[in-house]
């Protein structure tokens, strides 16, 4: 079996990487290229811990080829605070406890990235529509819908 | 194992007719690749069809809407001028998993994975949709209902690729729409599920109606039983009952993990009522 | 140094705050490492190769081909696996659900495994694995494994527990009874009797994260292993004693665990990469898949229970019985007599008697899952109650408010309380905003009541001041959900200094004694009694080195505030050391400053809750919607609010779960019809409300600050509080958990044929 050659941006970075044709994504940015923030739950997109930005849309990187990351732009969970200086979201993940075993953060941060992009100003039911494709077993979701609240009323006011 | 991105219809149909083993095309990939992951399918060739120009528009013309096979539902949501012809549709697009699979799938995947719960289907085959398919043999138009023949499989030919779906230009006082059920709120397959699309005149009386049930037979079912039923009336109580009850008939479901034959024989009928009221009031109908 | 654990009433400082956990920020970044983010140089991948027969003997396995697939650096069966359990029962069913010998007991179990140099050849090389099985006949249910005619799991299985040792074997490993007094007399004194069977389905705990582990042996018998676990002090010692290994030459580290709720308590994976590692003399990775972790690890029992309960017409229970039917998978387990313990714990019975049996079906080897076997039970219980109270005419509170148990009740289950929650819960209950808010059309609301024992157990603690004054505290219960800020708060509030001078850690196993694992909700509570002994152990230190700076008696040096202050007026001059200035100086007055505790946690307070929940019930498709949801329960102290909030909104999920969705569906062939995330229907966030809390404060006297555990309870009460909203919603009783549209749609059709 051949590899893919494939040049693409993640988090803004020119990234060049070869890969086998039947590889996911997923497998590519934690096996190839270390970026383990993006997690495998189930590996048939399901569960949306895998969630990353593929142009601008949100996709699960379970559910890609690497071989189609040529010439598009990934982002992922590492891509997301600016320097040492956290993301809104990260931020308020922490202030609310959004989190309790964590392994679910990293895809619902960039879920929750990606719905406040298209609609900043959502309802409760929006959220918890636009973050029906993550799984959380520990939280019950409550503090992630306020974190998510809280986090979009801060990038309004910003 | 191959990955090609050709960049024309007429190259990726030449490579699939010319595959000697298993060869799978890739749009949004998420049947494929969860058939992949599962060890289902082990393709010698895989053709992404994504790079091909134009495969990722929605065209309106004259005579409608051509949706390319390369869009992704979520982007069918993100069309004003589709989502108020075609309600029913795009809802039914933007019920299949979550927003992250939304952001790949497209409905002529959904329609060529021919499972019989597959969400866009029904509302296809009440919208009364075509596919445009094209082969080694050239171009043709098939009424949608006519791709999957069970569960799994196609009328597809060998080198057969569906380029586009096109849907009508809306007649006025016209009204589509999809209901399914699912034990959660998403994330789930239909259990059952109905699509109902109606064109009234102007008194609010169903002139022209098509019903689909989802989920409920090897493929999904045009009722056109129900559909005579629905004509003439303006959706009384008692047509509606008899809606459901036509509905309920019509089924041939089977019990397995998602719904038994009773759930799902209740259930078609219920959604088939729910669907053609909904359709009803987006007709303009009162 | 006697550490003395009692209560004492004080005004805390930090506990009860709610700062940022400290492992925070690396897993809101995804720096945090789990299972499976782990990787050594030269790693091979291992994949298991899983029986696709629910019960079958294995006649032979040939690995020869596979063994000659280029890239293969090792293929293993039980054979690599010899018994070294010396009789052990316990752990020789630990070693078989590892690794299958004889027979595979159920769909899923392994068979073989084999580590390759990617993941590509190993899943080649699995294919080219011949086995050669006779299929047996199966049972998954656990009524049908019950009857005679059931086929034999182990045919050298006698129910234990019987008054005379059965002739034949069965299924039914053990019986187990609990309770007092006469039921027989007290159902006589009952006007109204209430008798009903129920039946709950079998669930997985759903963690997100699969199994994953990372293993390394060396040549010289040494040995790493990076895991994913909740407990990796155990995870060593049943590693150990399987490959016949020293326990202090085998190093684990837990890695953060993305999820557990018991079902990372056993080991599976891990003999098994750690045996494919010794043959290949390279690490080995193995990451289970989503199908494996539901086809092969952790679910709980599926149950068959019946309940009878009797009162007088004042409301007064006069008896109440219990017979429990758990699956355990197929071994042996304790499940039932868990479930017959807490059946009736809320409550003061003067008449009361439970039965558990032990039930063994062809099904994964069930696991422990959040207060493991009362959820079923107080489905069944609380159900019950409730009807009764409909039929003596009471409100469901007040009717359980009559019965509650209280200090000093004797309990179901043997030993008598101390303060304990139950009433308050309820009366917090009666009086909640919730309870008074109205319905509408097909809405209900219903409430339940449940109880978990909490456990304590082995625990061993460092606590390191730097010498600038910051605090290291080790610990070595694994963190699930908050722990490493709830037990920093516990060392800051003890030392008196801030928050953000203590560091926890989970420490390995070669770097701390033994700790049992996080179960039984007792992470929080003997971490935190070990931290507390740890820091009066620093503070004794710190308070010798503070009197040898000044050159006073030690005896006349007091600990305040994260100070040393020499006491009387002979020492007027001397002003106030603190811990920095103290830890500065520790150079020069005997060297680094450290506390140590190694206990054994006694006195985890029990724990009860009552729910209270409003459905909406669709009665033309069985659907339901949870429209609010209100959780009460006592933590004793909570040492982090919003963490304590969490967990009962945590349990509380997955018991709306549990309720409506969640269960295993097994094929008319034995075989898991839905081993994925797809068609195992845990809660999405679409379909929960917001999960309002209250946090009761009953001091556990056990505890110097008061502390329960939390983490279990919250699990135990929704399964009931629903089914009663459903009823009380369309008027249907739900017996059979779970309470999926069909089957409320089939109730609700056969209640209208009548």
């Amino acid at each position: 079996m051949a590899g893919v050659a494939v040049s693409t941006t993640i988090n803004g970075d020119n990234v060049e990487y070869l890969c086998q044709p039947d590889e996911t994504l997923l497998d590519v940015l934690r096996d190839r290229l270390g970026l383990t923030g993006a997690k495998e739950g189930c590996g048939t997109g399901d569960c949306g811990a895998c969630s990353i930005i593929l142009d601008d849309r949100l996709v699960c990187s379970c559910l890609v080829l690497g071989a189609e990351a040529e010439g598009r732009r990934v982002e992922t969970i590492e891509g997301m605070a600016h320097g040492d200086r956290l993301h809104p979201l990260q931020q308020k993940f922490l202030e609310h406890a959004a989190l309790q075993c964590g392994i679910c953060t990293p895809g619902f941060l960039m879920a929750a990235k990606d719905l406040l992009a298209k609609n900043p100003d959502p309802t409760e039911e929006e959220i918890r529509f636009g973050l029906a494709g993550n799984l959380c077993r520990c939280t019950g979701y409550d503090k992630i819908v306020r974190a998510v609240q809280d986090a979009a009323n801060v990038m309004k006011g910003a | 194992m191959r990955y090609i991105r050709p960049l024309s219809i007429e190259d990726a149909s030449g490579l699939l007719a010319g595959s000697t083993g298993t060869a799978a095309i890739l749009a949004g990939g998420s049947d494929l690749l969860v058939r992949m992951k599962g060890g289902f399918v082990e393709p010698d060739l895989i053709v992404d069809i994504k790079a091909i120009e134009g495969l990722s528009e929605i065209r309106e013309t004259s005579e409608g809407f051509s949706i390319g096979a390369a869009v992704p539902c979520a982007v069918l949501g993100e069309s004003k001028a589709l989502k108020k012809a075609w309600p029913g549709v795009v809802e039914a697009a933007n019920l299949i998993g979550s927003k992250q699979v939304q952001g790949r799938c497209t409905i002529v995947g959904n329609l060529c994975n021919a499972s019989p719960a597959a969400d866009s289907v029904p509302a296809l085959v009440a919208a009364g949709a075509k596919a445009v398919v094209v082969g080694p043999g050239g171009r043709r138009t098939i009424a949608v209902e006519a791709v999957p023949t069970g569960p799994g499989k196609t009328s597809l030919a060998k080198g057969e690729i569906i380029e586009a779906i096109l849907l009508d230009k809306r007649p006025p006082r016209s009204g589509d729409a999809y209901l399914r059920f699912i034990p959660r709120t998403e994330m789930d397959i239909a259990v059952v599920s109905a699509g109902v699309n109606l064109t009234l005149d102007e008194q609010g009386v169903v002139r022209v109606a098509r019903v689909a049930v989802g989920a409920a037979a090897p493929t999904v079912l045009l009722v056109d039983e129900a559909a005579e039923v629905l004509i003439g009336s303006k959706l009384d109580e008692a047509t509606l009952e008899r809606l459901a009850k036509v509905c309920s008939g019509a089924c041939r479901p089977i019990d397995d993990k998602r719904g038994t034959v009773e759930f799902r024989r209740k259930v078609a009928g219920v959604l088939a009522k729910r669907a053609a009221t909904t359709a009803y009031a987006r007709a303009g109908g009162k | 140094m006697n550490f003395d654990p009692r209560y004492l009433d004080r005004n805390f400082t930090s506990v009860g705050t709610r700062p940022i956990r400290p492992d925070g920020v690396d897993k809101v970044t995804g720096r945090a490492r789990y299972g499976a983010d782990f990787n050594m140089a030269g790693q091979l991948v291992g994949r298991v190769l899983r029986s696709p027969h629910a019960h079958a003997t294995i006649r032979k396995i040939d690995t020869s081909k596979a063994e000659k697939l280029a890239g293969v650096k090792a293929v293993i069966t039980a054979a690599d696996l010899p018994d070294l359990t010396d009789g052990d029962a316990a752990m020789y069913d630990i070693l078989d659900n590892c690794m299958a010998r004889n027979k595979a007991l159920y769909d899923g179990h392994a068979v073989a495994a084999v580590a390759a140099v990617d993941a590509r050849t190993a899943r080649q090389a699995l294919k080219l694995i011949e086995v050669d099985y006779e299929v047996l006949p199966h049972v998954t249910d656990v009524d049908e494994a019950m009857k005679h005619s059931a086929p034999l799991i182990n045919e050298a299985t006698f129910t234990e527990g019987l008054e005379e040792k059965p002739v034949k074997p069965s299924n039914v490993t053990k019986r187990s009874q609990f309770g007092h007094g006469d039921v027989h007399q007290g159902f006589g004194h009952a006007d109204f009797i209430v008798e009903r069977s129920f039946k709950t389905e079998q669930t997985h705990q759903g963690y997100i994260e699969p199994h994953a582990c990372v293993a390394s042996v060396s040549s010289d018998g040494t040995a790493d292993l990076w895991v994913c676990t909740q407990g990796h002090f155990v995870y060593r010692q049943h590693c150990a004693q399987l490959l016949g290994m020293e326990a202090s030459k085998l190093r684990v580290t837990s890695s953060e665990i993305g999820g557990g709720f018991g079902g990372k308590t056993h080991v599976w994976a891990e003999p098994v990469a750690l045996a494919l590692s010794r043959k290949a003399g390279r690490p080995v990775k193995l990451v289970m898949t989503r199908d494996e972790v539901f086809r092969a690890s952790g679910p709980t029992s599926a149950t068959s229970i019946d309940i009878r309960i009797g009162a007088r017409k004042d409301g007064t229970i006069t008896a109440a019985e219990a017979t429990l039917r758990y699956s355990s998978g197929p071994y042996a387990g304790t499940w039932a007599e868990i479930g017959a313990m807490t059946a009736f714990a809320c409550y003061r019975l003067d008449n009361v008697k439970t039965v558990g049996y032990e039930v063994l079906v062809n099904r994964p080897k069930t696991a422990a899952y959040r207060a493991p076997s009362a959820p079923m039970a107080a489905f069944a219980v609380e159900s019950a109650i409730d009807e009764l109270a409909k039929e003596i005419g009471m409100d469901a509170v007040e009717f359980r408010i009559r019965n509650a148990a209280q200090e000093g009740t004797r309990s179901s289950y043997g030993p008598v309380y101390g303060p304990i929650g139950i009433g308050p819960t309820l009366e917090a209950v009666k009086n909640h905003p919730h309870m008074k808010a109205p319905l509408g059309k097909n809405q209900g609301r219903g409430m339940a009541c449940g109880f978990w024992f909490n456990f304590g157990g082995q625990t061993c603690t460092d606590l390191n001041i730097g010498m600038d004054g910051s605090v290291s505290l080790a610990v070595g219960t694994v963190d699930v959900g908050g722990s490493r800020a709830s037990l920093s708060l516990v060392a800051a509030e003890e030392l008196g200094i801030a928050y953000e001078q203590v560091k926890a850690v989970v420490a390995d196993t070669s770097s701390l004694g033994y700790n049992d694992m996080t179960d039984g909700s007792r992470g929080t509570f003997s971490s935190s009694m070990a931290t507390i002994s740890a820091a009066r152990n620093a503070i004794k230190v710190l308070r010798e080195r503070a009197a040898q700076m000044w050159d006073i008696p030690v005896d006349d040096v007091v600990w305040e505030k994260g100070h040393a202050i020499a006491k009387g007026e002979k020492h007027g001059n001397l002003g106030r050391l603190s811990l920095k200035e103290i830890a500065t100086a520790s150079g020069k007055t005997g060297g680094p400053i450290a506390g140590h505790s190694e206990l054994v946690a006694d006195g985890a307070g029990v724990s009860f809750a009552t729910h209270i929940c409003d459905i909406e019930v669709d009665p033309e498709t069985g659907a339901t919607r949870v429209l609010r949801y209100t959780v009460v329960q006592d933590a004793g102290k909570a040492v982090h609010p919003t963490y304590v909030e969490g967990q009962y909104q945590g349990g509380a999920a997955q018991g709306i779960g549990w309720a409506l969705n969640e269960e295993y569906i097994y094929g008319k062939d034995g075989r898991l019809q839905n081993p994925g995330f797809l068609d195992y229907r845990i809660p999405v966030c679409s379909d929960l409300p917001m999960i309002d809390t209250q946090i009761l404060e009953i001091p556990n006297p056990n505890h110097p600050y008061g502390v329960r555990g939390v983490g279990e309870t919250s699990i135990v009460p929704p399964l009931a509080a629903i089914a009663n909203a459903v009823s009380n919603a369309v008027g249907v009783r739900m017996t059979h958990i779970p309470m999926s549209p069909p089957r409320i749609l089939a109730a609700l059709e056969a209640e209208q044929a009548g």
